[in-house]
């Protein structure tokens, strides 16, 4: 009797950082992909790239003042990608310049100013393989960080999940009926900024918006509505998580872009075969119902 | 359901200038909306009616003058102004309208029979697993006055209610309007259609971003005013002139009746 799951699994069980790098990966699996349901529907898809730039300055400046400590850039990179959030959500709600014009202005500034942070400091190496991060060398801290953001994040989701969607869909309604809107909008974005810290700080910035938006996108071809977007993102996560791993140790590929290209494959599988607006399911007209 | 109103008068308009970037979009308006009113407003396009309203509800900030309010407001906004792409169902986008119930945490489910009746009594029993983006345009403005029914408020604010809606649809949502005035709710529309206005709206303030004249309909809608109507420019004039206008407009409170407001924009 042959298990089929026994190769995929089998890196896991043999090595303890195989098992570290897929614990890290699966707390990132459940925060992330709903972050990115939202960030999809309010078509701000690449409002997520824009932040994960945001973040350079703030933890070049950690850097700067600490040395390669995980607290230090990962406190520098929340501030600077909240400052950015909050800066254009701020900037939204005061002038008539949109959103999106908004965050590109403010992380264009935050990129530039983080370069030029980076440039002061004479050897770079060692910054850009910390940036850039490996999935394969997550230590504890790494982890806790990566399970408090998970924990965080499905948290206050549950709390501002009723206005967030409100927001989305109607925001000028919320605003007459609630105060809420302002708050809701800026700890979604918070939200943001939270993941992508922690999935940049220990996996690498790739992935971790490789891992917001992939399964947000992919998840559009098999589900209708919210109840079945979030948990399909998410398993759609953990699977590009397990069998990225597992395929980057059996071929000895670099680990962050096997679990993302894991993610593309099941977007392309998704557009492919989803039953909801999936290309095969074009191709056979079925018959039209009578009413 | 029990909206008795407040006996305060739920709008009054003091001196109100409401406009973007500068440039007014109504004008030294006075007046008072009193309670259990049915005011409709109308006016060309441009004349300032949905800039009211948006005012009314605190969507907009008064360039001068000022806008009392009392009680709560539910407002129907332009239906182009709602993200229909965006997977909700019917039951929750008509559920909306118990926030002031359920807020941020609490289950809906008590209120479900509640939620049912209302799109029941909008003719879209049985549409509660759709979703939105299957609706037509008629049955989301029925969706939008369901929620409106939920909300359950002594103050409606209706722009454009009835705009691509079927003749058949307006006579319905036309009686819910009036079951609502009966309740005694105080309902103000903005609306293009005069007919319908004769018909159901015992009064109106006929707008050109001046007031031009404002009382019972009989008397607001006469061939004079709706020419004077338009006749007062539609124009935004870049290099209008600062207004000296009334400030102290507060000062004669406006009582229903023709509107004898003589002041002109002192347009280049």
């Amino acid at each position: 009797m042959i298990d089929p799951f026994g190769p995929i699994l089998a890196p896991f069980v043999e090595f303890g950082f195989m098992r570290r790098a897929l614990a890290g990966c699966l707390a990132l699996s459940v925060s992330a992909p709903p972050v990115g349901v939202f960030l999809t529907l309010r078509r701000m898809s690449l409002m997520s790239d824009a932040m994960s730039h945001a973040i350079l300055p703030g933890a070049a400046a950690g850097f700067l003042v600490a040395g390669l400590s995980l607290p230090a850039m990962t406190l520098g990179g929340l501030v600077a990608g909240l400052a950015v959030a909050l800066l254009a959500g701020a900037a939204t709600r005061a002038t008539v310049v949109r959103e999106d014009a908004n965050l590109a202005a403010f992380y264009l500034i935050s990129l530039a100013a983080g370069v030029l942070l980076v440039s002061l400091r004479g050897s770079q190496i060692d910054l850009m393989h910390f940036l850039f991060g490996s999935v394969l060398a997550l230590d504890d801290s790494a982890l806790v960080l990566l399970g408090g953001i998970s924990t965080l994040t499905l948290v206050a989701l549950a709390a501002i999940y009723r206005p967030l969607v409100m927001e989305c869909v109607d925001p000028l309604f919320l605003r007459t009926v609630s105060r809420s809107g302002g708050p809701v909008h800026l700890a979604f974005l918070a939200l943001v900024v939270v993941n992508l810290v922690g999935g940049f700080q220990a996996l690498g910035t790739l992935l971790a918006v490789g891992l917001m938006l992939l399964p947000a996108v992919a998840a559009r071809f098999w589900a209708r509505d919210l109840g079945g977007l979030i948990p399909v993102s998410m398993l759609i996560a953990v699977i590009a998580s397990v069998s990225g791993l597992s395929l980057s140790y059996h071929l000895d590929l670099p680990s962050g872009p096997a679990i993302v290209l894991a993610a593309g494959a099941l977007y392309l599988a998704s557009m492919l075969a989803g039953p909801r607006g999936g290309l095969l399911r074009r191709l056979v007209r079925a018959r039209h119902l009578e009413a | 359901m029990s909206a008795r109103p407040p006996n305060q008068d739920p709008i009054r308009l003091v001196g109100l200038t409401l406009g973007y970037d500068r440039h007014p979009a109504v004008h030294h308006l006075d007046g008072t909306v009193r309670a259990g009113d049915l005011l409709a407003l109308v006016g060309p396009n441009g004349a300032g009616k949905s800039t009211l309203l948006k005012g009314m509800v605190g969507e907009i900030r008064c360039l001068d003058g000022r806008i009392e309010r009392a009680g709560t407001f539910a407002y129907m906004p332009q239906a182009d102004e709602i993200d229909r792409s965006f997977p909700l169902s019917v039951m929750d986008l008509a559920g909306m309208g118990l926030w002031r119930q359920a807020g941020s945490w609490r289950s809906l489910d008590r209120h479900r029979p509640a939620v049912e009746a209302a799109l029941d009594a909008v003719g879209l029993g049985g549409f509660e697993a759709r979703p939105i983006s299957t609706l037509s345009g008629g049955q989301f403005r029925r969706a939008l006055f369901a929620r409106l029914i939920l909300q359950d408020c002594p103050v409606v604010l209706l722009d454009e209610p009835f705009t691509g809606i079927d003749a058949r649809t307006v006579d319905d949502l036309l009686e819910l309007i009036r079951l609502w005035h009966g309740e005694g709710r105080t309902i103000v529309a903005a609306l293009h259609d005069l007919t319908q206005v004769r018909a159901h709206f015992p009064s109106t303030l006929l707008l050109a971003r001046e007031p031009v004249a404002w009382g019972p309909t009989a008397r607001v809608l006469t061939a004079e005013n709706l020419a004077r109507a338009r006749n007062l420019s539609e124009a935004w004039d870049e290099g209008a002139a600062v207004c000296v206008g009334p400030r102290q407009a507060g000062a004669h409170a406006h009582e229903h009746g023709a509107h004898d407001h003589t002041h002109h924009e002192d347009a280049a």
